[in-house]
């Protein structure tokens, strides 16, 4: 444990950097899964297949195999993240980081969509046909009956997916964000003697912050739960 | 299905709307494909040399090989998961506070410890005294065993909640006992409600063999970063890798939902979330 306390401030600013990639990234893949949802549940049939298509394919690809096409394949083809270079007090915002936000977005975007789905296939077909049985036009079915029930339905999924996400942070660490695996990596090399101590300190770390976002999660399910 | 539960089905005015959506839709799509291809046209990426090794023999059996490899360290895992799996899963339906405790702390932490964290950890601690190459491929094997095990340990305790309550009360009424009720009564059943939950697990396990690559290559990531190195075909290499992946994966997906359908019927299939012990209690319930 005492390589871990003596670099503490580096440790904290690499976990630092596992939340903000997190943030930025689980932000963006909310938004990017829910454009998905709405290819794939909207009326547009070419839509549909193109959503379908491309969930299939970026589920079946491994993380790594993304973040390798955005680090090393894409630049030779012209599509590169050199342009940003944002720093915000300590932080760095290069390449690097912009990269793994893609690539993490790209993935998680597909599993949000599919939680989302989920979501809206748990409401009963009852419900939308009572509802439009009443007279309600097609935005007072969507909002004051499926939606509200479908969102509800959808919380757990979506977190798992999050908390999903927050764990394939670590894979940035292959790609040069010195992010908390990264950082474990590095004080593992530097200090053999010390591993056990080392891992176990590192895993507590993901483990805290797995458990905040299950956490929050549970709240927010049980704060929309209708009675 | 979804669709029918938002949308009436169309009238002829909105039936015209669509059909203009339809072909902004599949003008747009046509567009962004468009621009990708030109956009690897234009690198020179298409150049017969760059794919070449692809239908070289000695080329297609390393990468044949590598496929072995990749597909080997992720079925021994799943093997590994399995027995990880019923371990801890029927651990954590034991009657003893201290058992269902420790085994549920076990569960937890594997369960949200990065796998590639475990790797580097099985990597640099565990195996380093094999050579790099057989440590790689053990530390794969090993990280994605516990990762999934833990995984499979909460879907057999799924899945044995989600058998009807009566199996178990009658079983006791026989008067079988503990070891009895589970190993004869409970566990046959829930195996099979969780075959298609174990081939999808594999699905999970293949991609994440490729995590290695941060400490070694291993298996298809070992050709991912050699290949290009001598042909200078990054950008080809990726692609037939990831294809690989992705065919490997779809073959996987079917045989899950054949499973499905032989051993289940048309239920969804067992899910594990990572949140909410309630919503798994109501399916269970509802079963």
């Amino acid at each position: 444990m005492d390589a871990v306390i003596e670099s503490l401030p580096d440790v904290f600013k690499a976990f630092g950097y596992t939340v903000l990639l997190f943030l930025v990234s689980g932000t963006l893949s909310l938004i990017g899964g829910t454009l998905l949802v709405a290819m794939r549940v909207g009326p547009i049939a070419i839509l549909n297949k193109a959503g379908a298509a491309y969930v299939t394919l970026v589920r079946n690809t491994p993380l790594l195999a993304v973040f390798f096409f955005f680090s090393f394949a894409a630049p030779r083809i012209g599509i590169n993240f050199r342009w940003v270079d944002v720093h915000i007090g300590t932080f760095d915002f290069t390449s690097f980081f912009s990269t793994a936000v893609v690539a993490l977005t790209l993935y998680t975007s597909t599993f949000v969509c599919e939680a989302l789905r989920s979501g809206v296939n748990a409401v009963p077909l009852g419900q939308a046909e009572a509802a439009r049985a009443i007279g309600l036009p097609f935005g007072g079915v969507m909002s004051q009956v499926v939606l509200p029930q479908a969102f509800r339905a959808s919380v757990p999924p979506v977190a798992s997916a999050l908390i999903a996400l927050l764990k394939n942070t670590s894979v940035a660490a292959v790609f040069g964000v010195i992010e908390a695996t990264s950082q474990m990596k590095s004080l593992t090399n530097n200090n053999a003697d010390e591993r056990w101590g080392i891992f176990l300190a590192f895993a507590i770390g993901y483990v805290v912050l797995v458990e905040l976002v299950s956490l929050a999660a549970g709240t927010l399910e049980r704060r929309w739960r209708i009675a | 299905m979804a669709s029918a539960v938002l949308f009436d089905s169309p009238g002829p005015k909105t039936a015209a709307r669509h059909r203009i959506y339809t072909v902004v839709a599949a003008v747009v799509l046509m567009l962004l494909v468009a621009w990708v291809l030109k956009r690897l046209n234009d690198a020179g990426q298409f150049a017969y040399e760059l794919w070449e090794p692809f239908v070289t023999p000695n080329i297609m059996q390393a990468i044949g090989e590598a496929w072995l490899d990749t597909l080997s360290m992720a079925g021994l895992s799943v093997l590994g998961a399995l027995v990880f799996g019923v371990v801890f899963g029927v651990a954590k339906l034991s009657d003893h506070r201290p058992v269902r405790w420790a085994s549920w702390l076990v569960v937890e932490f594997f369960r949200a410890v990065p796998v590639i964290m475990l790797m580097i950890f099985a990597f640099y601690a565990v195996f380093n005294s094999m050579s790099i190459e057989r440590g790689a491929y053990w530390s794969v094997v090993l990280a994605l065993t516990v990762y999934n095990g833990a995984v499979l340990a909460e879907v057999f305790r799924a899945g044995i909640n989600a058998l009807p309550k009566g199996q178990a009360e009658a079983a006791y009424a026989i008067g079988m006992r503990k070891s009895q009720v589970m190993n004869i009564v409970l566990l046959p059943q829930a195996v099979k409600i969780m075959v298609p939950a174990i081939i999808s697990q594999m699905v999970v396990a293949l991609k994440d063999t490729s995590l290695i690559l941060i400490v070694f290559g291993v298996g298809l990531t070992k050709i991912l970063k050699q290949l290009p190195l001598s042909f200078n075909n990054l950008v080809p290499t990726t692609i037939v890798i990831a294809l690989l992946y992705i065919v490997t994966n779809l073959v996987l997906t079917a045989i899950a939902s054949y499973a499905q359908k032989k051993f289940v019927g048309e239920k969804e299939m067992l899910k594990v979330s990572m949140v909410g012990e309630a919503d798994q209690n109501q399916s269970a319930a509802t079963f």
